[in-house]
């Protein structure tokens, strides 16, 4: 046999790309789960959806750049970017909005910017954020858990979502016609929208509040899956870890001014975007700061970035802006939180200022 | 009267400014044109005199005063983008009249065949030529910029250009060859900055 | 017992060592040849100091160390050298260095030795330049020159002193096997560094995973009196690096930039200590060191204790080599080391370990994916570097930003691309772009160099210049003033009468010059210009203006030949040296309008024609002048002079052959470019015809006159005829350049032709080409002929006799290169159907005419040879 030549190291560890993406969208499982089975078949059906719609931008797009296919569709990013558009958007979202999400993330927001590893945004909030700014009734369809319909589990069949989703073919017409039965406001709406009431009484009085244990459970279900990814060194606690305790940090201080009008840190904490962004958006390595000084900073601009909006903002959530906005600043960030490298005295903080 | 003060005191603000203007032209007067310098030092030095000027220093004069960028094959285009970013110009494609030898060489004189004519020492702008009339000439090869001055004056054609053998101590790592299948770029960031080529 | 500290980053890869630990040290086969390379260490290499043929026995030292950053090499086995040249060597660019070729004899027989029983008592330096000359260097992986470290006491203050056993890599064994078994030398050998280095501390730093080899230490200090610990640090890679080991076994970081020995510390490894041992002890020079042999490729792996030089081939083959299965060979460990394609690449000082893999075992890497910054690299990084930053940096070429980012800190260890998910081969990647920095200094220092040495020239010709420029100021006031005290004295003698006559004459005479002065720059200019009409009517005024002077030169000659012959004949040199010059400056202006392939061409020729008629009357008329003026030259000087004018005339010759050889290159050239362009091809080449005739009649009128100036010299004295040797030796030698000049030329012309008739489109330039080729080969012969010719009648030691044999072989060769060649075109010619094939046919028929000539002039040399020393004992009676 002919012996080869090539670089050192001759050995590698088998964790791969491809193996990377796969496990953070097993990650995704327990909170999916939990979506289905609090909010209904359309978040499982969306996700399907968006992972087609993913993967046949992400060829087509590669063929179009005269790349070949197979090699990186196998990496499962496409894969992943689509999943996690899906589990941001409300999952009554008509298909149509999972299309022009799936497509702007993919195409215009990775495979215009060159592809896996080059695109300065995460995709997926690029996607979703465009959605939320271009179809805001849609975008703002949440269902309702299915605890409010009495305690039974009692959501909307599979077949009558499919039919909410695509607009057709629903067993009871009615279903299409009465959509707004089967949505309701998001805690995060009711605390925004609060009519004058205070934080206290808005507990009492919403419903959406009162019952609120079906989000908790959604974001538990991130939670866990994060904390599996962390375990598993995919990604370092510096990211999800800084966030979360930043945002309690900040939403106590909120909080303990002035108790009336800002919401306590535990709806913070559980409601909303929180845990998918802290552990699945914000810790898109593509985007986000490199080094682990970088990675705090990073995550913490986020975090105080999210409670502004939360609560000055226009919109009642805010991950998809928040993590945008910090990912413009990942590369000043990268500058500035280079690690002490052995053998010098600090680091290096004026990496490259002038040429 | 107020017009007499207005004017005075505006001449006296007149004459203390230009006081202060010539003395800091005196005071703070920059020697030579430091840019030509700068210039200069980015410049490969082989003073061939491929770009129409008789060496790199006039050359780094011209282009201080507008010249275009381009006109130096032994530097290729890393020297052209160095000038670029050192003027804040744009880039511009190496002059298409020269064309770019991107393989280093240095002359070699066959020295059975030198009649020792020192036309080529006194070609040589590096004095890297060594020998006297009639006597074999040999090029000290550490000196020498490959700026191929020497070939054309020589009588007998017995200088070569040969391309600088790679030896074990200068030998060089390549580059890893980037994944790509083809050549054809849909988007700018397609496209792969230049393979260095192995010396 | 030392704390164990720890340096961020780090992996852990499959250890792979049980496989080789397995069994003890084996002693390794004696190869039938040993291949000793002179680099083995970091610094200059080593200078043979045996010859091919010599006997060497083992341990014979026969390389010297260059310098101080270098060791000595000593032969592994005893036997015969039986070659020093370029061999394949452990390098990771496969390419071949210097080595020593020993064919063993197999009796394995040492060269008398003993070791230093008392060192302590030999003193420092000395100890440490025993060291040195038994050829000892780092065994570790760099190479480092021992006895260099062992310097560091000197002028640093060591405190502790590390023993590196960590042997972090995975598969390499060669470390722990050597602990285990061979303890106290170790120890032993640990007690010189103890006396040279005096650390107040000694640490050996070994990995965990090494049990056996830790107990055996630990059992081996007990009756030790240095204070050494032995520390276990946990088995991470790379914990075996100096700057990592130092950092775990006392937590102080080496400074960037610095050594060790800048913060108290000196770092040697554990077979480096081994080899000390062997040196003091017994006066073992490095020849031999302890090699893993592993890998899924060898039946059984093992250590061997295995001499330098040693081919990997003869070390696997005895581990078992199945190279069938083997897919990579690996010196050094999987992480750090460099695949090799050649398995006689031999055993150096550094090679540790040689890894033959099955392709399963490490399997080809998969193309590398885009980077995702995922950051696995800078968790892993041991100098906590940012690596995918500097991958960016590397493969945008932006070294610079590199550079700032700590890209030289870097240790190649390998880790961030052992964890790369992409693949991506970042340790190639900063290799890289270390290498294109490294170049690019070198080049910055070159082109700073080439700079300075530019500015020193170009100061040097400006001081010339001026030098010259002064100079000549200081001639022309003296010339002026002689010329005033000369007038003076003239104005003495001369008579009134005639003077005013002749200053009118003189007057003219100025005018007429200016007036063809302006006329030839005019043509000079319209030269450029393409008005072939302006240059002949200016041809004729020019004429007209030379005949004015002329005639006016005659007046003036008839009119002071009465009164002052003296200044007659001054005034008649003067004269001649303008007509010279005007005749230079119009040839000057024949050439430009040559250049520029201009109808006026003719015309101009033919004015110069006349010029130089005129100068070469106005020549004889100062030569008749000098002759009738028997008054001022002595009788015995008359005859001199004549020579000395015909030397000058051959001299003049000898400049118009030059002139027209220097015109036939340019028309050659302008012949090329026209060529290229398609133009007039064929009148070109008749012009160039016409010029080469031009130069073959300017140079046998050179050769003729130069045979008229011999022939008198040897008719007025005897003593002349050595001149004459003289003169035609130099005649030969420039015989000699002209025929190397007319070869280079037909070389030219010949590619030319190879060039065009594979084209076929330019199939009517390739006949007029072919001529040419034809015409100039004739020239060569003649050249050659005359060449001959001159050798034949030159005075010829027998060393001018080999020379020309060896010329005739050299011209035999270059015509049958010459043959096959054209043999070779016409065979393609014939495959394209050309139609010149005929033409082709005739030349190549001549050629080979040519080439049996040149061969029937081969066997005669001898003959020759005789014939000419015949001939010159003839001439010289």
């Amino acid at each position: 046999m002919a012996l080869i030549q090539i670089s050192s190291p001759h050995v590698q560890r088998p964790t791969k790309t491809a193996d990377i993406m796969r496990l953070v969208i097993l990650a995704t499982l327990p909170g999916l789960l939990a979506m289905t089975f609090f909010f209904g078949w359309g978040t499982l059906i969306n996700v399907v959806l968006a992972s087609v719609f993913a993967l046949l931008f992400e060829a087509l797009c590669t063929a179009a750049r005269k790349r070949p296919v197979g090699f990186f569709l196998k990496d499962n990013s496409a894969l992943l970017t689509g999943i996690l558009l899906a589990l941001a958007i409300p999952s009554f979202a008509p298909w149509w909005v999972t299309l022009t999400g799936v497509f702007f993330a993919i195409v215009i927001a990775k495979q215009l910017y060159g592809g896996l590893g080059q695109n300065p945004f995460n995709p997926a909030m690029v996607g979703y954020a465009l959605l939320l700014i271009s179809f805001p009734v849609e975008m703002t369809r949440w269902t309702a858990p299915f605890d409010i319909n009495g305690n039974s589990w009692n959501i909307l069949s599979f077949a009558d979502t499919f039919s909410i989703i695509f607009g057709i073919g629903a067993s009871d017409p009615s279903v299409l016609l009465n959509l707004d039965a089967h949505t309701g406001a998001t805690p995060l709406d009711t605390l925004k929208h609060r009519n004058g009431l205070t934080t206290e009484e808005l507990w009492q009085s919403s419903s959406v509040l009162a019952n609120a244990g079906a989000w908790y459970a959604v974001s538990f279900g991130y939670f866990v899956g994060g904390i599996f990814l962390i375990y598993r060194k995919i990604f370092t606690w510096h990211t999800p870890i800084t966030l979360l305790v930043t945002l309690a940090i900040v939403s106590s201080i909120g909080f303990a001014i002035d108790p009336d009008s800002f919401a306590d840190p535990f709806v913070h904490l559980t409601t909303g975007a929180t845990m998918l962004g802290a552990f699945f958006i914000a810790t898109d390595p593509v985007s986000s700061a490199t080094s682990n000084r970088g990675k705090i900073i990073f995550a913490a601009g986020i975090a105080i970035l999210v409670y502004v909006i939360r609560t000055w903002g226009n919109y009642p959530d805010a991950m998809a802006f928040a993590v945008m906005i910090m990912n413009l600043c990942a590369p000043f960030i990268d500058q500035y939180s280079q690690p002490r490298s052995y053998g010098h005295k600090k680091a290096n903080t004026l990496s490259s200022g002038g040429k | 009267m107020t017009i007499i003060i207005a004017v005075s005191v505006l001449l006296g603000l007149a004459i203390i400014f230009g006081l202060v203007l010539g003395f800091s032209a005196i005071k703070f007067h920059v020697e030579g044109n430091p840019i030509v310098d700068q210039i200069d030092s980015i410049l490969p030095q082989t003073q061939c005199g491929q770009c129409g000027h008789p060496g790199c220093r006039p050359y780094a004069e011209s282009i201080a005063e507008g010249e275009a960028i381009n006109k130096c094959p032994p530097g290729g285009q890393a020297t052209i983008e160095a000038l670029a970013d050192l003027l804040d110009v744009e880039v511009l494609e190496l002059d298409g009249e020269h064309d770019e030898n991107p393989i280093k060489t240095i002359a070699y004189i066959r020295e059975d065949e030198c009649i020792g004519c020192t036309k080529c020492i006194q070609a040589c702008p590096v004095d890297a030529i060594l020998g006297a009339a009639k006597q074999m000439h040999t090029v000290i090869t550490d000196e020498c910029t490959g700026c191929d001055l020497c070939v054309a004056p020589c009588p007998v054609d017995c200088i070569d250009m040969l391309p600088i053998p790679t030896t074990l101590n200068t030998w060089k790592w390549q580059a890893p060859q980037p994944y790509q299948t083809h050549s054809k770029n849909l988007i700018a960031t397609d496209k792969q900055p230049a393979v260095e080529t192995l010396s | 017992m030392s704390k164990v500290f720890a340096f961020h980053g780090g992996i852990h890869p499959p250890e792979n060592k049980h496989q080789s630990t397995q069994s003890v040290i084996a002693k390794g086969p004696i190869a039938k040849t040993l291949y000793v390379p002179l680099q083995q260490h970091i610094g200059v290499a080593a200078k043979p100091c045996v010859n091919v043929g010599d006997t060497v026995l083992k341990g014979q030292r026969i390389a010297d160390a260059q310098g101080k950053f270098s060791v000595p090499i000593h032969a592994p086995s005893s036997g015969v050298v039986t070659s020093i040249g370029e061999r394949s060597v452990p390098h990771p660019s496969g390419m071949p260095g210097l080595c020593i070729s020993i064919e063993t004899d197999g009796l394995d027989q040492w060269i008398e030795h003993s070791g230093l029983a008392d060192y302590p008592t030999l003193g420092k330096d000395k100890l440490i330049d025993y060291i040195c000359d038994r050829g000892i260097a780092g065994m570790g992986g760099a190479g480092f020159p021992t006895a260099v470290k062992l310097h560091l006491g000197d002028d640093h203050i060591v405190n502790t002193l590390i023993i590196n056993a960590a042997e972090c890599e995975p598969y390499i064994t060669a470390d722990d096997l050597l602990m285990r078994e061979r303890a106290e030398q170790i120890i032993s050998g640990i007690g010189v560094l103890q006396f040279l280095l005096e650390p107040s501390h000694i640490i050996i730093g070994i990995e965990d995973n090494k049990p056996q080899a830790i107990r055996a230490l630990e059992i081996a200090i007990q009756d030790c009196k240095h204070n050494i610990d032995v520390v276990s640090v946990p088995t991470k890679y790379p914990s075996g690096g100096e700057k990592q080991l130092i950092k775990l076994l006392t937590n102080i970081e080496v400074p960037h930039g610095g050594i060790p020995a800048d913060v108290g510390i000196v770092c040697q490894n554990v077979g480096t200590v081994y080899a000390i041992h062997r040196a003091v002890q017994y006066g073992e020079s490095l020849i031999s060191r302890i090699v893993t042999v592993t890998g899924d490729g060898v039946k059984k792996p093992q250590n061997y204790d295995t001499l330098i030089g040693t081919p990997f081939a003869t070390l696997l083959d005895a581990a078992g080599y199945i190279k069938e299965n083997t897919h990579r060979l690996i010196v050094g460990g999987p992480m750090m080391g460099y695949s090799i394609q050649d398995d006689q690449i031999p055993v150096v000082k550094t090679s540790n370990c040689i890894i033959a893999s099955t392709r399963e075992e490490m399997p080809e890497q998969p193309p590398s994916q885009a980077c995702i910054r995922c950051g696995m690299c800078e968790q892993v990084c041991p100098v906590q570097l940012l690596p995918q930053q500097l991958h960016w940096f590397a493969k945008g070429q932006e070294y610079q930003k590199a550079e700032q980012h700590n890209l030289f800190d870097c240790i190649e260890c390998g880790a961030c691309s052992y964890v790369c998910p992409s693949n991506i081969p970042l340790v190639q990647y900063y290799r890289h772009a270390k290498t294109t920095i490294r170049e690019e200094q070198q080049e910055k220092r070159k082109s700073d160099l080439a700079r300075e040495r530019f500015e020193a020239k170009q100061m040097r010709e400006q001081r010339a210049v001026e030098e010259k420029a002064a100079k000549r100021k200081a001639r022309a006031e003296q010339a002026a003033k002689a010329q005033a005290e000369k007038k003076q004295q003239a104005q003495e003698v001369e008579s009134t009468q005639g003077v005013d006559q002749q200053q009118l004459l003189k007057n003219t005479l100025k005018e007429a010059k200016l007036a063809v002065a302006k006329i030839e720059q005019e043509i000079t200019n319209n030269s450029g210009t393409e008005q072939a009409e302006t240059i002949s009517a200016q041809d004729i005024k020019l004429q007209k203006a030379k005949a004015a002077v002329e005639q006016a030169k005659q007046a003036i000659v008839k009119s002071t030949q009465a009164t002052a012959p003296i200044i007659d004949i001054k005034k008649l040199k003067r004269e001649a040296a303008m007509a010279n010059t005007k005749l230079s400056k119009a040839k000057q202006a024949l050439k430009t309008a040559q250049e520029k392939d201009q109808p006026g061409v003719e015309q101009l020729a033919a004015t110069i024609e006349t010029l130089s008629k005129q100068a070469d009357e106005a020549n004889n008329a100062f030569e008749n002048a000098q002759q009738e003026n028997p008054a001022e030259k002595t009788t015995s000087t008359a005859p001199a002079a004549k020579p000395k004018a015909m030397d000058a005339d051959s001299k003049k010759l000898k400049t118009a052959a030059a002139i027209a050889r220097t015109k036939l290159k340019k028309a050659q050239t302008a012949l090329q470019s026209a060529m290229d362009n398609g133009d007039d091809t064929e009148q070109l080449s008749q012009d160039i015809k016409l010029l080469e005739d031009k130069l073959n009649k300017a140079q046998s009128a050179y050769e003729q006159s130069q045979n008229a100036t011999s022939s008198t010299q040897t008719s007025t004295a005897s003593s002349a005829s050595e001149t004459s040797g003289d003169s035609s030796h130099v005649d030969i030698k420039k015989l000699k350049t002209a025929a190397a000049i007319a070869r280079t030329k037909l070389k030219k012309a010949q590619s030319q032709l190879d060039k065009l008739t594979d084209d076929e489109s330019n199939s009517d330039d390739g006949a007029a080409l072919k001529a040419e080729v034809a015409t100039l080969e004739q020239k060569v012969e003649q050249t050659q002929a005359h060449y001959l010719k001159h050798k034949l009648a030159q005075p010829a030691d027998s060393q001018s006799t080999e020379s020309d044999a060896s010329q005739r072989q050299e011209d035999y060769e270059k015509a049958l290169k010459l043959y096959t060649k054209a043999m070779t075109a016409l065979d393609k010619a014939r495959e394209q159907n050309s139609p010149h094939v005929e033409k082709m046919t005739t030349s190549i028929e001549k050629l080979k005419r040519k080439l049996d000539d040149a061969q029937a002039a081969l066997p005669d040399q001898n003959t020759a040879a005789n014939s000419n020393n015949d001939d010159n004992n003839q001439s010289q009676v």
